[in-house]
Parts: structure tokens; C-alpha cells; sequence
């Protein structure tokens, strides 16, 4: 081994505690980048496999009823490769350890040569029998949350009808890799299954043999999309069409693009703060050893190495410093990543979703983490490259400090001699000082941001559940039925209040902007579901015109006062030029609203309901429930309480997990920056500490000393902390899907205060490990020698 | 427990004054352990400092000089036998009550002065004056050693002579029952090394100041009451002045 390389490893042992300081945050860097860019790959190479394989289409819509020939008018549209029919109808499902009726979507299936879109990919059990009608497969989540196997019995409500479903066979369908009921933005996995029956015994259910009333396209690579929607829309418009829609507003592929989305920025964010403190704490601990060992470089120069084997010998130095950190970062990744995996699971479903960390990702962990180590090193490297030999070998001046601001402003005054030596130490190394602070101040970020999304999610919740769902049950019907359908549910068992709606799918239009909606007719006085604005207030539906969401409004890039265009895809078709009175900001979906009877006078049709809210005397529900199931037409009940029970199941895991990571990172960031400020403040001044202890101050006192420079930082840190989470998390608002969810802007005293505390605990510590070091402080030496 | 050599009882006899000693050193020895070999920097030492003397140790460099101040001034605790000082037996106190020693009773000059860099000259005094008991004021010690115009500048804005005498400054302030001085001339020139002699001298004269001076420069001597020297870790001789010289007076 060259003598060089020698010195090299000694240094790296003598400066063993800053350089694991360091290795740790870069394995948190790393292991960040590697879980998360995996985790991005393995979900997009999971769902383009699967949409692959699978033969997931490109165009999806449904409509009321089609004769097959129509299938062959709409293969015929340029660009449309392939056209796959169904029957797709909602049925109510009975579980037999579920008080209330469940909600099933029934797919008809083909005999496998037939069915080329969206084909199922079967867990176990087996496939039906063309001519068995009551077997069905169901879909994964559901049969997981109701354990659910083959073999198993369903009682069902099939157009009216009550059957006996057997279930031969569990499966997934790249249709519903998102598990969830249209329209919602939960997954209650107890409550809402996908049921697939064979084609033949669907159509007889419900009078659909010979035709269809579901259509799925998968188009040519070059085609355009716009155009078949267009031309599909024309060709079913006499069909009842309800519009035809791409990939983009499906929702199961919606969801899962938004978490790609997510895991993109997120991927690219969060290692680079951590890189960006890498760089800074090397950038600290190579200057430091430079000023110590100038007389050995200047040496090293004098007896003829060169420029390069000098700056070499640095940098490889720095890259050999993180190189654990590296290694132990991948190996992290890989760990977490397969965890993150696991819990991707539970929401979204896949035939194979294998974890991979690809050599691309390992290689490109190397070089960022390389590049951020060489960046940190560059300026002092540099520094020890351009010493002149003859300089180099004399020891550095003595600091210089001199009057500054603080002194002649008559501040000085003011503070205690130890306030002013901590002071003027930041003051004369402001850039160093500002960096520490950044460092520190990412961290506290990153816990904000950690801490934020509970205080956005405890929001939603208590808006969505508390403010505009109080309803204790929703019933939807299969059909709308007439008004007194309301009458029939107020007879029900505890029920003690019943408002009816009314909804409609329709598109809306502003100019050439165009959007899918449910249009809501609700109640003149609603108290159960409602519409409020950002205040909470009660929003009143207008007798006339239409009330949006500000996310639709977006979208259509329309005003208050504006005129929408509103085609119903239903019953008769009307349409209609609609006002737009009032715009309103909720949280989530892409709501629009209209007063109940002006709906109704729109559809031109008496008073017909859709379903209805109801309020319930607790002490009943089983009852109502069981009625429930068995009374026809009723296609679904779903529960407030339930659905947030189960939402704050998973949430409560995947943020909890999330959370504990990013306190685990915020800690390592915090502990390594003050950790590695502290030590070199330690090497920088030791004499000057030395002395004091000497001259009589105690152990505790030199240590405050020492450390009010770190704390004075960290004390800084807090703030700019703070802001840069609350910019962060502004951020993150703006990526998430706004269509999904709007993550409101609300922050709890409990983030501020918890991501500045567990950052200034991390601190203290770190703080309080360097202090240690005082003990063992030589104060005989530091007096004879000259630094 | 302590045990005394006949020649080292002699000395301490023939010198004793009427002032009560300070400080009693009895059979102190050092020993370092240097890998794998035993340096023994103080043989088996006996000394007394009386209250209000101005004593030089004199010795070559490695002689042991240092360590003796430095065990007498409660920087370093001797391998065996007993310091005491007053009625406090140093050898038993731990790192507290020395510290607490060296706050209430010591004033230290070194070699390299060992200023705070990023206080004043007046605030490397206050330093000081905060934590003492009974201190003169800080300014009032600036004057002590001349250097009131120069109290808002930094160490680094001050020459070495002016740096030392800030150290003496910040040493006396306290008003401590010794001044304790390592070479304190020995980074300066002969003119600047005069001027801080001086105001050690004027200290120990004009506020009575128990004064111990090491150094390796005979010629610092001439101006002590009594002169110790040291040689391989042992007392060899200690002299006593009838007359002292003036600072001014040194050559070297």
C-alpha cells in the first residue's frame, strides 16, 4: 500500500465519528432514492405488464342498451384495433356475516377466446362454466375483507330476482387494480366487489341477450383518442350512450397514476435534501482536516507530489468516506422498498407485483451519491490544491475577528460575554453557519411534511364525514325510481329522516372544454348530506342554475356568472344551457349540485330519486339492514362510519409507517449536521476551550459554550424549517391529483411544534455526545502548543 | 506520609521568612507512562511558596518545571504525595473542586497567551471578572498593565507584548491569591519581554500577589525573591536574592 494511501485510512479512522456521521445521512439519501425509484418502476413495469398481458383497454363507456350488431360500427371507426362488449349492471350482494347489504358490480365475462380486453387474471379457484348461471368469480380485495373462498355461497338481488351465486374463483382484473366503488374515493373492500358472471347467464338476467350495454376499445398505437370517443358517442347516442371516456378517467388507472405521480417527485425531492446534506458535511469535515494538515500538504509539495496526487488523495478521501453509507443505503433501499411494495398490496392488487431494485438504480445511486460527495469536496480540495508549498508549510493565521455589526451597533453591550463568543463565532463564518442552519432546517421540514399529512387527512375527514356525509346511510337504487320510493324507506325500520337525490350522468360543457359528471340534485334544506363552502357554512342550492366545485370550475376554466352547456346522458337526453351561481371549494371529487326540483324540472320528469340519505335510530340499523338486502332495486348502502373505520385502518398504517421513516431520516439529518458543526467547532476551538477550563469554568459552562453555537443554529433552523415545510407541503398539494383529492392547507400547532422538538432533541443529543468530549480534553498540552 | 530528603529540609529551613507558606508540596512525584517506558518528570519534590513572594523556577527545557506548576496550579494531579494549599489538600480534590481551586485562587499566564480570539481585550478580562468572587473591576485591570487604549480591540488587531499583557490582565482581575506564570516571556522579544516582566513584577509588588514565574532564561532570576532550580525531575538548589534587580535592568 502507497504511503498516501495509508495516510488516508488513518485520517478516515481519526475522523471516524464525522465520517459515520456523514455515511449515515447518505444512507438515508441513498436508501430513499433506491426505495423509491424501485418502487416507481416496479409499479410502472406491474401495471404496464399487467395492462399488457391483460389486454386493459384504451376506451371504456357504458350505455343503455345496444343490439351486437353495433359492436361492428364501432370496430369500423378508424383507429379502434379491437372492441370487447359486456353486460355491466350493479347488483346488491348479501355476505353472510355482513348485517348490511353489500354492493356488487356484475361483469360479464366471455369464453376465453372471446374476451380479448381486460381479461381476469384467476388467484384460485377456477375459471366458470359456460353453461353453469350461478357461478361467478370475485374479485380479490373483496373476497379478502369478506374471507371469501371458492366454494362459498352469495346470495344475490339480480334485477329484482333473489339467486344463489356460487363462487368458483377469485380474481384480478387490470380494470380494477384500484378496487373502488365509482365515484368514491375510499376502497371499502367489505361493501363493494366485483362480480363476474358468464355473458350468457348476465344477458338473461337482464334482457341483454343479443346485445350489450358496455363497451370497451382498445385502439391503434397511432390513434387518437379524442377522435374515437367522438365517434363513439355519436354512434351510441341513439343507444343511450352515457359517454365514452379514456384511460385518464378511469378510475382504478386514475389512482394508480397518481401514486406514480407522487412517487416521482417524491423520489427525486427527498434524496436530493439529503445529497444537498451530504455535499454541505463534507464540504464541513474536508476543510477542517485541511486547515489541520496544510503543513503536511505544503510537505507533500515540497518533496515533488503533484497538484493532482494531492487533490486525488482528498477527494478519494471524501468518496471512500460515503461509500459505506452507499453500500448500507442500497441494502436499506432494497428493505424498505420491498416494505413500501408490501403495503402498495393492500391497495392496489396485481397477478405479480414483484419488487425489483434494477442495476440502472443501483448505478445511479452510486454516481449521485459520488457526484454530491465530489461537489462537497470540491472547494476544499481545491483549496489544498492551490496552497503555495512555502505558505502551506507555515500554520495558518490566528482567526481574525474584528468589530462587526453586532458591536457597532452597541448591541455587545447587551449580551453576556458567552453570548457574544457564540455570537461573533457565527457572525464570522456566516455562510457556514447559514448551511448548518439549512441543514438543520430540512429536517425539520421533512418532519413537517411527515407531520401534515395527518393534520390534512384529521381535515378531510372531519369535513367529509362530520360536515357533508351525515348521513348514517346512503341507499342507491339500481333505476331511479319514483318519489314515493322516499315514502317506502321512511317506513323502514328506524329510520328517522329520509332525503331524497337525485343524480345524473351528464357532460358538461364550457367552449370546447368538456367533463364527465354526476350532477346532483339534492335537498332545498338538506341536513344530512350537504353542500358547504370553505367556512363550513351551508351552501343553499339555488332554484335555479348550477352550483360546481372550483376543481370543475378549473377545468372548465369558467366563472362565477358563467353559462355551461349540460348534456344528460340519460333518460331523455335534454340539453340544457345552465348558469353557473356559485362556485365552491371542497376537498374531494369534482362535484356539481343543483336544488333537487330544478333538476327535476330539467330532466322534465316528476320527481324521480336516485337514491336517498337517511339519519337512523342506532338501536335498529340491524334491522333496517336486513331489510334491506332483501327489498329490490335497492343496488347499495354505504356507511359513513364504516368506510372512514376502514379508511383510518389503512391510513393509520401507511401514514404511520411513512411517518416513522421520515422522523427516523429528519433525526439522522439533524444528528449529523450537528453532530459534525460541534465536533469541528470542538477541533477548531479546543485550545480556546482548553483555556477556559483552565482558567477556572467548569465543565458545564465551556460546554455551553460550545454548544450555544449549535443551538443558536438550530434555534435559526426553526424557522426556515418551518417555512421551507410549508412551501413543501404547498408543493405537494399541487401534485396530487386534484380531481382525487384536494389535500387541504391546514398545519396543527402539534406539526410545528412536534417537527422543531424532535429536531432540537436530535440536536441535543448530538450535542450532548461532543460535550462528552470535554471531559477527556488535554488541558496541559493545548498550553504549549501554538494550534 | 511525607517524607522529606535531609539536603531538601535544609533548603526549606534556610529560606523560611516570616511570611506563612502558601503552599506545601511534599513528595511529589510524576511519572508518565510513554508506551512502553516511564518518564518520571518529578522526583519525590518538596517546595513551600510564602504568601507574597515573587519565586522563579528555573530549568532547562524537559526538567520538569512545567509539570510542577501545572500540579501546584491544579492542572494535573502528581502520581504520589500530597500538595496542600491553606488548609486544602489539592492531591485529594477531584476535577469539581479543582476547577472551582483554579476559579477562586489561581491566576494563569502561558506561553501562548490563550486568548479568546473572538473576544476583546476588555471582554477577555470581563470573561474572568463574571466568575470571580471579589474582582477588580475589569478596566481597573487593563490600566494595571497599560493597555486601557487598546481595550476594544481583538487578539488578532493586538501584538504578542500587548496580547501577554491582556493574559496578565484577565490573570489578576480575579485577584487570586497566586499568579502562576509559564514562560511567559518566552514568546516574545527581549523589549516586549520586559515590558510584561514589569507589570508581573509591579502585580506581585503593588497588590502582593503570590508570584511564580518558570522559565528557562537565567537572567529572569535577578528579579525573584528566591530562585528554584530545577533539574531531571529534582530541586537542586534554591537561592535566595538580598537584592532584586528591575526588569529594566535584564540582559539577556
Amino acid at each position: 500500500m502507497k504511503p498516501l494511501d495509508k495516510k488516508l485510512l488513518r485520517d478516515l479512522w481519526h475522523l471516524r465519528g464525522q465520517v459515520i456521521a456523514t455515511a449515515l445521512v447518505v444512507a438515508c439519501g441513498v436508501a430513499s432514492f433506491v426505495s423509491m425509484r424501485s418502487m416507481y418502476n416496479s409499479l410502472l413495469e406491474s401495471r404496464d405488464s399487467y395492462y399488457r398481458q391483460y389486454g386493459f383497454a384504451d376506451v371504456f363507456t357504458n350505455l343503455k342498451r345496444a343490439p351486437d350488431s353495433v359492436a361492428g360500427e364501432i370496430a369500423a371507426i378508424p383507429g379502434v384495433a379491437v372492441v370487447q362488449t359486456r353486460v355491466v349492471a350493479k347488483i346488491t350482494l348479501d355476505i353472510p356475516d355482513l348485517a348490511e347489504p353489500a354492493q356488487g358490480q356484475l361483469v360479464s365475462i366471455s369464453p376465453k377466446d372471446d374476451q380479448q380486453l381486460n381479461r381476469l387474471y384467476l388467484i384460485r379457484g377456477r375459471m366458470v362454466e359456460p353453461d353453469h348461471a350461478d357461478e361467478v368469480l370475485i374479485s380479490g380485495a373483496f373476497a379478502e375483507a369478506n374471507s371469501l373462498s371458492p366454494g362459498d355461497q352469495l346470495a344475490a338481488v339480480i334485477n329484482n330476482r333473489l339467486r344463489k351465486l356460487h363462487v368458483v374463483g377469485i380474481a384480478l382484473s387490470p380494470e380494477y387494480i384500484y378496487e373502488i366503488r365509482p365515484g368514491d374515493i375510499f376502497p371499502d373492500n367489505k361493501r363493494f366487489g366485483i362480480v363476474w358472471i358468464n355473458r350468457r347467464a348476465a344477458a338473461a338476467a337482464f334482457q341483454m341477450e343479443n346485445a350489450f350495454n358496455d363497451v370497451s376499445v382498445k385502439l391503434e398505437p397511432q390513434a387518437s383518442e379524442a377522435g374515437a370517443i367522438e365517434a363513439i358517442d355519436r354512434i351510441l347516442e341513439r343507444y343511450g350512450g352515457f359517454g365514452a371516456y379514456g384511460r385518464s378517467d378511469q378510475f382504478s388507472h386514475r389512482f394508480v397514476s397518481n401514486e406514480l405521480a407522487e412517487l416521482q417527485v417524491f423520489g427525486t425531492v427527498i434524496p436530493a435534501i439529503f445529497l444537498g446534506v451530504v455535499a454541505f458535511l463534507l464540504h464541513l469535515v474536508l476543510s477542517r482536516l485541511i486547515n489541520v494538515e496544510r503543513e503536511q500538504i505544503g510537505l507533500l509539495k515540497a518533496f515533488g507530489y503533484s497538484n493532482a496526487d494531492v487533490g486525488l488523495h482528498y477527494l478519494k478521501l471524501a468518496v471512500i468516506a460515503i461509500a459505506g453509507g452507499v453500500v448500507a443505503g442500497i441494502l436499506l433501499g432494497a428493505w424498505m422498498g420491498s416494505g413500501m411494495n408490501a403495503l402498495y398490496a393492500e391497495f392496489f392488487r396485481f397477478p405479480i407485483a414483484d419488487f425489483r431494485v434494477s442495476p440502472m438504480v443501483i448505478i445511479g445511486a452510486v454516481v449521485i451519491s459520488t457526484g454530491a460527495a465530489a461537489i462537497g469536496a470540491a472547494s476544499a480540495v481545491l483549496r489544498a490544491v492551490s496552497l503555495p508549498p512555502a505558505e502551506a508549510m507555515r500554520p495558518e493565521p490566528p482567526a481574525n475577528f474584528h468589530a462587526g455589526i453586532v458591536e457597532t451597533s452597541g448591541m455587545q453591550k447587551l449580551l453576556s460575554t458567552e453570548t457574544r463568543i457564540i455570537v461573533r463565532n457565527l457572525v464570522r463564518q456566516p455562510v457556514k453557519a447559514l448551511l448548518s442552519a439549512i441543514g438543520i432546517a430540512l429536517s425539520i421540514a421533512l418532519l413537517f411534511i411527515g407531520f401534515y399529512f395527518f393534520d390534512a387527512i384529521i381535515r378531510i375527514i372531519d369535513v367529509q364525514f362530520y360536515h357533508i356525509q351525515r348521513e348514517d346511510v346512503e341507499v342507491s337504487f339500481i333505476e331511479p325510481r319514483p318519489g314515493r320510493a322516499v315514502y317506502d324507506l321512511a317506513a323502514m325500520p328506524g329510520v328517522l329522516r329520509v332525503e331524497p337525490y337525485r343524480v345524473v350522468p351528464a357532460r358538461i360543457r364550457s367552449g370546447n372544454r368538456v367533463r364527465r359528471i354526476g350532477l346532483f340534485g339534492l335537498s332545498k334544506r338538506p341536513t344530512l348530506r350537504r353542500v358547504i363552502d370553505k367556512d363550513l357554512n351551508l351552501i343553499h342550492l339555488p332554484p335555479e342554475g348550477i352550483v360546481i366545485d372550483r376543481t370543475l370550475a378549473e377545468s372548465l376554466a369558467v366563472e362565477e356568472g358563467a353559462v355551461l352547456t349540460l348534456e344528460v346522458t340519460e333518460g331523455t337526453r335534454p340539453v340544457r344551457e345552465l348558469n353557473v351561481v356559485r362556485i365552491v371549494d371542497s376537498l374531494l371529487g369534482t362535484g356539481a349540485y343543483m336544488e333537487m326540483d330544478a333538476l327535476s324540472r330539467l330532466m322534465n320528469e316528476g320527481g324521480m330519486v336516485s337514491g336517498a340519505f337517511l339519519s337512523v335510530d342506532r338501536y335498529k340499523r340491524e334491522e333496517l339492514y336486513s331489510q334491506l338486502k332483501s327489498t329490490p332495486g335497492v343496488s347499495g348502502v354505504s356507511l359513513p362510519d364504516s368506510t372512514l373505520e376502514s379508511f383510518n385502518e389503512t391510513m393509520a398504517k401507511t401514514i404511520g409507517t411513512s411517518t416513522t421513516f421520515l422522523i427516523g431520516f429528519a433525526c439522522v439529518i439533524a444528528f449529523g449536521v450537528v453532530y459534525n458543526g460541534a465536533r469541528i467547532a470542538l477541533a477548531e476551538r479546543g485550545r480556546e476551550l482548553a483555556s477556559l477550563r483552565v482558567l477556572g469554568f467548569t465543565q458545564g459552562e465551556v460546554g455551553k459554550m460550545l454548544l450555544g453555537e449549535q443551538a443558536a443554529i438550530t434555534a435559526v433552523a426553526i424557522p426556515i424549517g418551518w417555512v421551507a415545510g410549508f412551501g413543501a407541503c404547498l408543493l405537494i398539494t399541487k401534485v396530487v391529483d386534484a380531481d382525487i383529492i384536494r389535500l387541504p392547507m391546514v398545519v396543527s400547532a402539534r406539526t410545528f411544534l412536534y417537527s422543531a422538538g424532535i429536531v432540537a432533541l436530535a440536536a441535543l443529543f448530538s450535542g450532548i455526545i461532543v460535550a462528552w468530549r470535554i471531559r477527556r480534553m488535554d488541558l496541559i498540552a493545548v498550553l504549549k502548543t501554538r494550534e | 506520609m511525607v517524607t522529606q530528603t535531609a539536603d531538601n529540609e535544609s533548603f526549606v529551613n534556610a529560606n523560611l521568612t516570616s511570611t506563612e507558606p502558601v503552599f506545601q508540596v511534599r513528595g511529589v512525584s510524576k511519572i508518565y507512562q510513554m508506551g512502553e517506558v516511564e518518564v518520571h518528570a518529578l522526583r519525590s519534590v518538596d517546595l513551600d511558596l510564602y504568601r507574597g513572594e515573587f519565586a522563579v523556577l528555573l530549568g532547562a527545557s524537559g526538567s520538569g518545571k512545567s509539570t510542577l506548576l501545572n500540579i501546584i496550579g491544579g492542572l494535573d494531579v502528581p502520581t504520589t504525595g500530597t500538595v496542600r494549599y491553606l488548609d486544602h489538600i489539592l492531591t485529594d480534590a477531584d476535577d469539581a473542586e479543582l476547577t472551582r481551586f483554579r476559579r477562586e485562587h489561581v491566576g494563569f499566564v502561558f506561553q501562548f497567551y490563550n486568548l479568546i480570539p473572538s473576544l476583546t481585550a476588555l471582554e477577555n478580562v470581563q470573561l474572568i471578572t463574571e466568575i470571580a468572587e471579589n474582582p477588580m473591576s475589569a478596566a481597573e485591570a487593563l490600566d494595571v498593565v497599560g493597555l486601557s487604549e487598546r481595550r476594544d480591540h481583538f487578539p488578532a488587531q493586538l501584538s504578542g507584548g500587548e496580547q501577554q499583557r491582556v493574559a496578565i490582565a484577565r490573570a489578576i482581575a480575579k485577584q487570586p491569591d497566586v499568579l502562576l506564570c509559564d514562560e511567559p516571556t518566552g514568546a516574545l522579544d527581549v523589549k516586549t519581554g520586559k515590558i510584561v516582566l514589569e507589570v508581573i513584577e509591579r502585580v506581585n509588588h503593588e497588590l502582593g500577589t503570590t508570584t511564580a514565574v518558570i522559565t528557562h532564561n537565567a537572567a529572569i532570576s535577578a528579579m525573584a525573591d528566591r530562585v528554584i532550580y530545577i533539574g531531571s525531575g529534582e530541586i537542586t538548589q534554591i537561592d535566595r536574592n538580598t537584592t532584586k534587580a528591575r526588569p529594566e535592568d535584564l540582559v539577556w
